[in-house]
C-alpha cells in the first residue's frame, strides 16, 4: 500500500470517528438528565467536531481531489465511512452514553499521546490541540461512570448494561490492518495494538472505583474501518446529511 | 513598514486588533484573549490561533478582523490561522484576567502557578470557598461553579 494512500485512509478514521460521534452526542442536546450533563455532551460534542473538521481537511488536501471537510462529510455514503463501530452506537440510555464516551474517550487519549509524536507534522498540532480536550472528555466520563456503578442498585444494573452493549466493539478500536501497519512504519502513528496495555490498565482503575466487575469480552465485531457498519450509520447519516444534500450549497 | 507618524505598521494593526472583541466574552480582546499570535510583515498577514478545536467562535473571530482591518485600510493584510503552539490561558493577559473578574467570570490560574490546582475565588464576593458544579459550561472554555459564601452561581474560565 502506498504511503498516501493509507495516510488519506488513516484520517478519514480519526476524522469520522470524531465526526459520528460529535452526531450522536448532539443528539442529547435538551434531553440530558440534568443542565450540566446536557450542557457537558454538547461541549464534548462540539471539541469533536473540531477535530473531524481538522483531520477531514486534511484528508481532502491529502486526497488532492478537491473535496473539503465538509463534502467529506456530508457527500459520503456509509460504505465509505472509515469510524469504528463504537462510535455509531446509539445513545440508549444515559448510562450506555456514557459507556461509549469512556471506552472511546480512555482509548482516544492513548491514541492521541501517540499522535502528539507523529512524525507528519500537520497531525502531531492537531493531536497536540485536541488532547487537551480530551483529558477533559476521558476525567469527565470515568467520573460518571464511577458514579453510575457505585451508585443506586437501578444505576449500577444500568452501568453494567452500557457497557455490555460497547463490548464487543473495543477489539476492533487496537485492530491493525494495513494502513495502520503502513502508517506505524512511517512514523506517522502508534501501532494500535500498542495502546492496549494503557488502556486495559486505566479500566482496571476505574472499573475498580465504581466496584464494577470486570467483563470478559465477547467475540469482537470487526469492519468499521473497513467501511462494513452496523445498520446504525445510515440511520444516523440520513439525518446528519440530509439538508446539504437536499439543498446543495446551501449557506448560513 | 513604518510611518512617518513614530508609530511602526504593526503597532497600528495591533491597535486595529485591540478593539475586535471575543465574541463571547465581549469584555475582553481577542489580543488579551492571548490568540493574536503573530503579526507578520511580508507577506502581511495577521496570525490567529482557536482556544478550542470546535469553537463556534472561530470563524466569527475571523471575520471580524477582516472587517476591522478592511475598515482601517489594511486590506491586503491576510487573515491566517495556525494550530502551534496551541493556545493555553497562561496567554490570557493581566489586563485580561481583571476584565473576566469584573464581567462575573474567574479568570483561569497561570498552569505553572501553586493556585492551579486550588478552586477559583468567587468573582463577586472574593470568597475561596468554591464548587464546581460542572467541568462543562456555557462555552468550550468555561466550566460553571458556585460560590459557597454568597451563594452565587458563577462562570470559571478553565485553566487550559
Amino acid at each position: 500500500m502506498d504511503i498516501k494512500t493509507a495516510l488519506f485512509d488513516y484520517l478519514l478514521r480519526l476524522g469520522d470517528d470524531s465526526l459520528i460521534l460529535a452526531q450522536r452526542l448532539s443528539a442529547w442536546c435538551g434531553h440530558g438528565p440534568m443542565l450540566e450533563v446536557d450542557l457537558s455532551m454538547s461541549n464534548i460534542g462540539l471539541d469533536l467536531i473540531g477535530q473531524a473538521a481538522l483531520f477531514l481537511g486534511y484528508a481532502g488536501e491529502v486526497e488532492g481531489k478537491g473535496r473539503d471537510a465538509d463534502k467529506l462529510a456530508f457527500h459520503r455514503d456509509a460504505l465509505r465511512f472509515r469510524n469504528c463501530l463504537l462510535v455509531e452506537q446509539p445513545n440508549g440510555d444515559f448510562a450506555q452514553t456514557i459507556a461509549r464516551q469512556y471506552v472511546f474517550s480512555t482509548w482516544q487519549r492513548l491514541l492521541f499521546q501517540g499522535l502528539v509524536k507523529s512524525g507528519d507534522p500537520r497531525i502531531a498540532e492537531i493531536a497536540a490541540k485536541a488532547l487537551k480536550e480530551i483529558d477533559y472528555h476521558a476525567d469527565w466520563s470515568a467520573e460518571w461512570v464511577v458514579r453510575l456503578g457505585d451508585g443506586t442498585a437501578e444505576s449500577r444494573d444500568r452501568m453494567i448494561a452500557g457497557f455490555a452493549w460497547m463490548w464487543r466493539f473495543v477489539d476492533e478500536l487496537f485492530q491493525v490492518d494495513d494502513v495502520d501497519a503502513a502508517i506505524a512504519k512511517a512514523g506517522i502513528g502508534p501501532s494500535r495494538a500498542s495502546l492496549r496495555a494503557g488502556f486495559d490498565a486505566a479500566l482496571k482503575k476505574t472499573f475498580d472505583a465504581a466496584t464494577l466487575p470486570l467483563m470478559p469480552y465477547p467475540a469482537a465485531v470487526l469492519g468499521g474501518r473497513q467501511g462494513h457498519h452496523s445498520e446504525h450509520l445510515g440511520h444516523l447519516l440520513a439525518e446528519m446529511q440530509f439538508l446539504p444534500r437536499a439543498y446543495p450549497g446551501a449557506t448560513w | 513598514m513604518s510611518n512617518t507618524l513614530g508609530t511602526t505598521w504593526r503597532d497600528r494593526i495591533m491597535s486595529v486588533l485591540a478593539d475586535v472583541p471575543d465574541p463571547e466574552v465581549p469584555v475582553v480582546s481577542i489580543v488579551e484573549l492571548g490568540i493574536v499570535r503573530d503579526v507578520r510583515e511580508a507577506p502581511p498577514a495577521v496570525v490567529l490561533t482557536p482556544t478550542y478545536t470546535g469553537c463556534p467562535a472561530t470563524d466569527v473571530i475571523k471575520s471580524s478582523v477582516r472587517r476591522a482591518l478592511d475598515s482601517s485600510n489594511f486590506t491586503d493584510v491576510a487573515v491566517e490561522t495556525t494550530l502551534t503552539p496551541p493556545w493555553t490561558t497562561d496567554w490570557i493577559s493581566d489586563a485580561g484576567r481583571e476584565k473576566l473578574r469584573a464581567y462575573g467570570i474567574a479568570p483561569p490560574p497561570h498552569s505553572g502557578s501553586l493556585r492551579a490546582r486550588q478552586a477559583p475565588a468567587c468573582p463577586r464576593c472574593g470568597s475561596l470557598n468554591t464548587e464546581e458544579i460542572s467541568r462543562f459550561g456555557s462555552t468550550p472554555c468555561k466550566a460553571l461553579w458556585r460560590c459557597l459564601s454568597c451563594a452565587e452561581p458563577f462562570d470559571h474560565f478553565k485553566c487550559h
